[in-house]
């Protein structure tokens, strides 16, 4: 469906700009210079972050306060290993919010498509139409709603028909396939 | 069934629901019935995967026709749209394919010498095959990007939430906090675990409890929800997705395999499915994400939406932009489209492909997931020498996982054969339920299942050093160590290391069991990740064994003139990282593509010796013990139309043996080329199921003139039955160049001669059948004629082929399903 399109590269889209604008602006919070200090005599091991930029990051600017002094502080650092690291957290949080609003977009239309859609066509068409629910069993059922659906077209073809005979396209579509992966295990085992 | 129904409901038909409604030549009754068109004014706007019966005029993309029709007859027919596309689950006819291209190419190299402008489209067609494979990569890794994040967070939600903000997974909750210890690496007081949101505090049992009891929760929530999604919206989203992309590649068609729904669930399925904590990778799932990309991008330009052989181009570079995102492998994704996925793999796709994987690794890159600017989780940094000797551990681990790649695949394939054939099959959903509660239940005590898979080959590649201080690294520590470089002497191992020896074999055994009944569930799932972490278990377990045999035996012969106290030798980290590609390469068959992965992963060169000693005694091994690998079987068992590149074709059989009319079948179906009228040629088509006829110049001389396929043929009649003046059932049907004119009262004449192949390939009835197969292969041909002193004798389709190789190695010849 084009709907399922347009969103997909509106998320594509989302994402590619997010990330481009935070390769600009680094949040403070963003880097940080990571130091490990193993065991060293007494001394415990220790880790030390510091939010520095790359040309401070190392063990004399970051591990404070310093354990040892004098002349075992050369002893110490050389133990130490320090790393600097960046990360983009506005990226991190626009894709799982992009995600998570995909995620739920998604449940809502199947929650939709399997409990309200029915209750709905039923209100609105009563029961003599009921034969047209696409869920129904039979082969011949889906084509008839099919050629009903396409006949009422010619009649009037605007765009919210245009819409409905594209998603019976579509769920039709959707139905064959899950009869041929789920129910008689033709493709996909 | 009722007359009146809209071809395209037939067509829909053919694909879905009668068991035998996979066409082949020669197969027995089904119940097409040749169909009328209703006269409705269909929209098919939509140019996605449906069998495009484009139907209005606007669009006339086909060129002159097939091959040898010459231009001069095109002025007085258009192109009938429609007329070269394929049915579903049919196979491609290559050679017509690639003709296609070939005329529009030289077309636009004809007209470029006239104009500006078309020298100009002449460019642009030339570069539209870059800015495709450029957009492949960038919506790839992108695409790649987004479902690594997501993955990680929703990893981590099973274990607790961030409080700063919920987006964060644990280890970004804590990344500048300065509360991490040396010990715990990744404690903070922003990260509350579930027991501590609930009821306030992390110790004791009843927080054990709690903390069980929401993971168990939360991982029945993600799969239930990621196997009703792919159920509700896109069945084609299962499983791992290369069984079949493999085949699409040498010439299948699976509509809506590789279309926009397919993509959407796929990708947000497979973050859920990893985030359950079942045992899956998302590697294939990758793969299928890429071509479904590729597939979807090629609609935008004309050349390769109109040729389906240039598509499979497309979708090559694809799977290679697949694999490099998902391993950070540019190199070792190419090499793996030419090796495992792609059928036909000219020199033009390899610049192609690699230039897709750059792009999609500098995207992947640039989104920078993992915060160090690094494109994988397993990036290993240590450089120790290993010694000659450790080969034996090595090609030990090579036998290894040999043996646990023939029996993952005997496991896996009897088990998908019993969800296939009986109850198991019937409830989908509560199989993926039950699994998933299984798994949970069994991982969270140990706390490397209860890691993902990832974090647990990461720790288990890694060396342990000075910085180290988890579980796996306790060693005792013996005197005040002078450094030299960041490698430690061998020493012996501390109480921790004994409890993370048995808890890694717990694991092992886990793994191993509950990785057959996973692979193939109706949730998108991929094989790599899992076999990785059994042969990265296996690997670490014989390093730490070696590495101990060694420090208190190192005045045994074997270690007396390399090992000597003090040195550091033995390097388990080496030994984990050979395990894991012994055991990929046993349960795929991969050789030189896994060690370019492998140490694209580590970038450890001086190790390619050791990952290839393992690599090949494990894929002999393998070979030994069964033949195939775990794709080629999967399409084995979803009988797929798949000629295998490797198989062998030994027998002395001829031509006129395996082909069909058999003797007591009824003679070949023709169409003469002047004979017959409209009438005879719909009862032709209707009485036999056969997708396609050749046409000959009479029943009695049955001297061969070419060959049409029955889509073609009822497209162009129906066609011409709406558009053409005066066509009836009693017109005359002609394939011949000049028609004769017709007495004044019979109706016009019908001139099919445009789909009509003039070059259909023969041979004759004593050509060996290994050259026939050999011909099969290299031209990618669907069917082959055969001839006898120059006369129409009979016709070998690729089914019967794939019929035959099955009878000769003893498999049941009913499984191939599809021509």
């Amino acid at each position: 469906m084009q709907a399922a399109g347009g969103v997909r590269l509106l998320a594509l889209g989302c994402v590619l700009v997010l990330s481009a604008q935070l390769a600009e602006s680094k949040n403070s919070e963003d880097i940080r210079c990571k130091c490990i200090c193993p065991p060293y005599k007494e001394i415990e091991g220790q880790i030390y972050n510091q939010n520095v930029s790359l040309k401070d990051c190392n063990c004399l600017h970051v591990v404070e306060p310093m354990p040892v002094e004098g002349k075992d502080v050369e002893a110490y650092c050389l133990r130490c290993e320090c790393k600097y690291e960046e990360r983009s957290s506005g990226t991190i949080k626009g894709t799982i919010i992009i995600y998570l609003s995909v995620l739920g977009l998604l449940l809502l239309y199947m929650v939709y498509l399997t409990l309200l859609e029915p209750i709905l066509k039923r209100r609105l068409f009563g029961h003599s139409q009921l034969i047209q629910n696409d869920d129904d069993v039979g082969d011949q059922q889906p084509f008839a709603n099919a050629h009903d659906v396409l006949s009422r077209s010619r009649s009037r073809p605007n765009v919210l028909n245009k819409v409905e005979h594209a998603q019976q396209r579509w769920r039709r579509q959707v139905q064959e396939q899950r009869k041929s992966v789920f129910d008689r295990h033709v493709v996909l085992s | 069934m009722t007359k009146g129904l809209c071809y395209v409901e037939v067509m829909m038909e053919n694909t879905g629901y009668c068991s035998e409604s996979f066409t082949s030549l020669q197969s027995a009754a089904s119940d097409e019935d040749m169909v009328e068109i209703a006269g409705a004014t269909l929209d098919f706007s939509s140019t996605e995967d449906v069998p495009p019966l484009d139907r209005d005029f606007g669009s006339v993309g086909l060129e002159n026709g097939i091959n040898g029709v010459p231009k001069l007859m095109d002025l007085l027919d258009e192109p009938v749209p429609g007329v070269g596309t394929y049915e579903d689950f049919n196979t491609i006819d290559w050679v017509r394919e690639k003709s296609k291209d070939r005329d529009r190419l030289r077309e636009i190299t004809n007209k470029s010498k006239e104009s500006t402008w078309h020298l100009m489209k002449s460019i642009n067609d030339a570069f539209s095959g870059w800015l495709l494979m450029l957009l492949v990569g960038l919506m790839s890794g992108a695409l790649a990007g987004g479902i690594d994040i997501s993955a990680h967070w929703m990893t981590d939600l099973k274990e607790g939430v961030c409080l700063r903000g919920f987006w964060f997974n644990h280890e970004h909750c804590c990344w500048s906090s300065n509360e991490n210890t040396f010990q715990e690496r990744d404690k903070c007081p922003d990260w509350k675990s579930w027991a501590e949101l609930l009821i306030g505090y992390n110790d004791g049992p009843l927080a054990y409890i709690m903390n069980y009891l929401l993971y168990v929760c939360w991982a029945l929530l993600f799969s239930f929800l990621a196997v009703s999604l792919v159920r509700a919206f896109a069945p084609y989203a299962c499983g791992s997705g290369i069984p079949e992309i493999k085949t699409i590649l040498s010439g299948f068609i699976i509509r809506g395999y590789l279309g926009k729904w397919t993509l959407m669930i796929k990708t947000i399925t497979l973050v859920l499915a990893v985030s359950s904590g079942l045992s899956l990778g998302k590697e294939g799932p990758l793969v299928h994400v890429a071509c479904c990309c590729g597939n979807i991008l090629c609609h935008l330009f004309t050349k390769y939406r109109k040729n389906e052989a240039k598509r499979r181009e497309v979708l090559s570079a694809a799977a290679a932009v697949g694999v490099s995102v998902a391993f950070g492998a540019p190199i070792g994704g190419v090499l793996f489209s030419l090796e495992e996925v792609s059928y036909y793999f000219p020199l033009k796709t390899l610049w192609r492909s690699f230039f897709a994987a750059l792009v999609a690794a500098f995207t992947l890159r640039s989104i920078n997931p993992f915060g160090n600017s690094r494109l994988v989780l397993f990036y290993v940094e240590f450089h120790s020498p290993w010694h000659l000797v450790e080969l034996v551990p090595f090609v030990f681990l090579g036998i290894f996982g040999g043996i646990w790649g023939a029996f993952f695949i005997r496991a896996n394939i009897a088990w998908c054969r019993r969800r296939k054939t009986t109850w198991l099959g019937h409830y989908p959903v509560l199989e993926v339920l039950v699994v998933t509660a299984v798994t949970a239940v069994l991982a969270f005590p140990n706390s490397y299942t209860r890691m993902s898979t990832s974090e647990l080959i990461s720790e288990l590649f890694n060396d342990c050093g000075l910085l180290d201080s988890s579980q796996l690294c306790n060693y005792e520590n013996i005197t005040d160590i002078k450094l030299s470089g960041n490698t430690l002497p061998d020493r012996p191992a501390g109480h921790d290391v004994y409890t993370a020896m048995w808890q890694l074999s717990l694991a092992l055994i886990f793994k191993m069991l509950i990785t057959v009944v996973t692979f193939g569930m109706k949730v998108p799932s991929g094989l790599f990740i899992p076999s990785m972490a059994v042969g990265a278990i296996a690997g670490r377990l014989l390093g730490v064994g070696m590495e101990q045999l060694a420090y208190y035996n190192h005045d045994w012969v074997i270690f007396k003139g390399w090992c000597s106290p003090g040195a550091d030798c033995i390097t388990p980290g080496l030994y984990a990282m050979v395990g894991a590609a012994a055991c990929l390469g046993g349960v795929t068959r991969m050789t030189v593509s896994l060690v370019v992965i492998m140490f694209e992963l580590t970038g450890g060169l001086e190790y390619i010796v050791p990952l290839m000693a393992a690599t090949m005694t494990s894929k002999w091994v393998a070979d030994a013990l069964g033949r195939e690998g775990i794709y080629e079987a999967h399409i084995r068992l979803n009988g797929y139309p798949f000629l295998e590149h490797k198989e062998e074709f030994s027998h002395k059989t001829l031509a006129m043996d395996i082909m069909r009319p058999r003797r007591s079948d009824p003679p070949l179906s023709v169409i003469t080329q002047d004979g017959m009228t409209v009438q005879e040629v719909e009862e032709l088509i209707a009485d036999t199921t056969y997708s396609g006829f050749p046409v000959v110049v009479s029943h009695e001389s049955q001297r061969l003139v070419g060959f049409v396929l029955r889509r073609d043929v009822v497209i162009s009649i129906d066609n011409a039955r709406l558009r053409q003046e005066g066509i009836v059932s009693t017109s005359r049907v002609f394939f011949t160049e000049y028609t004769p004119p017709q007495p004044p009262n019979f109706p016009p004449s019908l001139k099919l001669r445009g789909i009509m192949d003039l070059s259909p390939f023969t041979v004759t009835d004593h050509t060996a059948m290994d050259i026939v197969v050999d011909i099969f292969r290299k031209l990618g041909l669907r069917q082959c004629l055969v001839t006898h002193n120059g006369r129409l004798l009979g016709i070998i389709t690729k089914k019967d082929i794939l019929k035959h190789m099955a009878q000769i190695a003893n498999r049941d010849p009913d499984s191939i399903m599809f021509n």
